[in-house]
């Protein structure tokens, strides 16, 4: 439950006074122009970035268990880290900073790239990977995480049409297991297919329900004129 | 000569030269990992900052006690701890940048501490802090550099993976509540209790040394983490000893020629390695 979010850098003000419910079990997608304050609001929410006004309501839960799929421009894909690392690090509720891995955590690993089509790589050094490859990493360590609401940060840009077929799936399964999902996506035609529900933002809320409702011509037009004016 | 003469015999001749061999190494096994994540961290000139920022507390050290690595090495590690965090809480609440703030800072306690030096001292203590005296590193000294590496590596182990979830991927971490800042904050405490390590080998201009050149030439061999930092403290360990019996025989400073053989290895890494010029295309 958001009300009256505001998330301002400095004097300038990125997210305005969006207020309005993810439903539990809920499958969201998060539409606007660039710059309409998107990821800053999916990072409000994951508890990342400080609100300037209004509050959030995770119903019961702490920011930190939530699952979140941070943008891929913020992942160092250089550094040298094992496909198995990577996942692993999805454990962090059970082992946080300094606790080792049990044998139940490489299981849950071993499970989760098998389930994302990476069966057998934990070994692989992640900077070897193609994009594609390494999305399916960090969804891999969304289930591993395990969260009962995943945030998902323009997780198909850049992706081959199979790679983002294969994790839209995943997407459905986590709805049909009854979790909240949200989801910043730029591809509307996407956004009709598979999510019942949409936020369409331009810093402020433009409209936010049933998708085929929010996604007319006259709200993407007057969300373009919000952005453009802001 | 023999080659056991030239090799070994001025270990097995000179306790100065044992006692100089033992620090090389033990501050390869310390600097070395923490070089690797410098350098995964785009951080390598911030280390190299950092290790002019502890000038002014060593210099205030040597006012105090002498060319004594306890007395400076207190000194340098206040002076490091405080311009990391000045560093950080100026580029946090104002336009500039953590690396211009780093630049700001280091370049006023290089001055600050040669003046400091030379204002008590005699041009010889300013190039024994400068440049560092690693033929004269006593039973202490000795200490407290195998202390430091000690406790690098145990940490390093404690932290390991805090460390690569920030370098890796930051927002994942700060998603977690996983404190990513006092891991920063605890790794730079590392980078300047090994510089502070390094100073009384190659002196507080070249201390850095044998903390990048070696990560650096490492990144071009090994793949994974731990083989980088195992790669690195050896090349830091072989540099120690290779620099040691060639300004032995050669009569050069100690701690120049150290640092020069660590550069040849990275040389020869960027032609043959892994990931060098050589080998890259293929």
């Amino acid at each position: 439950m958001l009300q009256g979010v505001t998330v301002a850098y400095g004097r300038r003000v990125a997210v305005q006074g969006v207020s309005g419910r993810f439903a539990p079990g809920s499958l969201t997608a998060v539409a606007g122009p660039n710059g309409a304050g998107k990821s800053t609001l999916m990072q409000a929410i994951a508890g990342v970035l400080p609100l300037s006004a209004g509050r959030i309501d995770r119903g019961g839960l702490l920011a930190r268990q939530l699952g979140i799929l941070p943008q891929a421009a913020g992942i160092d894909r250089s550094f040298p880290i094992s496909v198995g690392d990577a996942v692993l690090l999805g454990a962090w509720a059970r082992t946080g900073a300094l606790r080792g891995a049990d044998a139940a955590a490489a299981r849950q690993v071993r499970d989760a790239l098998a389930a994302v089509g990476l069966a057998g790589m934990e070994g692989r050094m992640v900077g070897a990977l193609s994009a594609g490859q390494v999305q399916r990493v960090l969804f891999a360590r969304l289930l591993v995480q395990d969260a009962p609401v995943v945030l998902l940060d323009e997780p198909f840009n850049a992706i081959d049409a199979r790679t983002t077929a294969d994790l839209l799936a995943l997407v459905r399964r986590w709805h049909a297991e009854g979790r909240t999902v949200v989801a910043v996506l730029h591809d509307l035609d996407q956004v009709r297919a598979v999510f019942p529900d949409t936020l369409l933002l331009a810093r402020g809320v433009v409209a936010w329900g049933p998708t085929a409702a929010v996604l007319t011509p006259v709200n993407l037009q007057q969300a373009r004129d919000m952005a453009e004016a802001a | 000569m023999t080659t056991y003469d030239a090799l070994v015999g001025p270990f097995v001749e000179f306790g100065f030269m044992r006692r100089a061999l033992v620090a090389c190494l033990a501050l390869g096994a310390g600097s070395g990992p923490v070089g690797v994540l410098l350098l995964l961290r785009r951080m390598s000139l911030v280390g190299d900052a950092m290790s002019h920022a502890v000038l002014p507390g060593a210099a205030a050290g040597f006012l105090l006690g002498g060319l004594s690595l306890p007395w400076m090495g207190a000194g340098g590690m206040v002076a490091g701890l405080l311009v990391a965090m000045l560093s950080g809480l100026v580029s946090r609440t104002t336009a500039l940048r953590e690396d211009a703030s780093f630049a700001g800072f280091y370049l006023t306690s290089l001055a600050a501490g040669v003046l400091m030096v030379s204002w008590r001292g005699s041009s010889i203590d300013l190039l024994h802090v400068l440049f560092g005296t690693i033929l004269a590193i006593d039973d202490a000294a000795l200490y407290l550099v195998a202390g430091i590496a000690s406790l690098t590596l145990l940490v390093l182990a404690a932290v390991y993976r805090p460390l690569v979830a920030e370098c890796f991927d930051p927002g994942f971490l700060r998603a977690v509540g996983g404190r990513g800042s006092l891991y920063h904050l605890l790794f730079l405490f590392l980078v300047v209790i090994n510089l502070v390590a390094g100073f009384q080998a190659l002196g507080t201009l070249m201390a850095v040394g044998l903390m990048m050149l070696p990560a650096a030439a490492a990144r071009l061999w090994a793949v994974t983490l731990p083989g980088l930092a195992a790669v690195a403290a050896g090349i830091a360990a072989v540099s120690g000893y290779a620099g040691l019996v060639l300004s032995f025989h050669l009569g050069t400073a100690s701690g120049p020629s150290i640092v020069l053989t660590a550069s040849l290895c990275l040389g020869v890494s960027i032609l043959l390695g892994r990931g060098g010029m050589l080998r890259r295309g293929r």
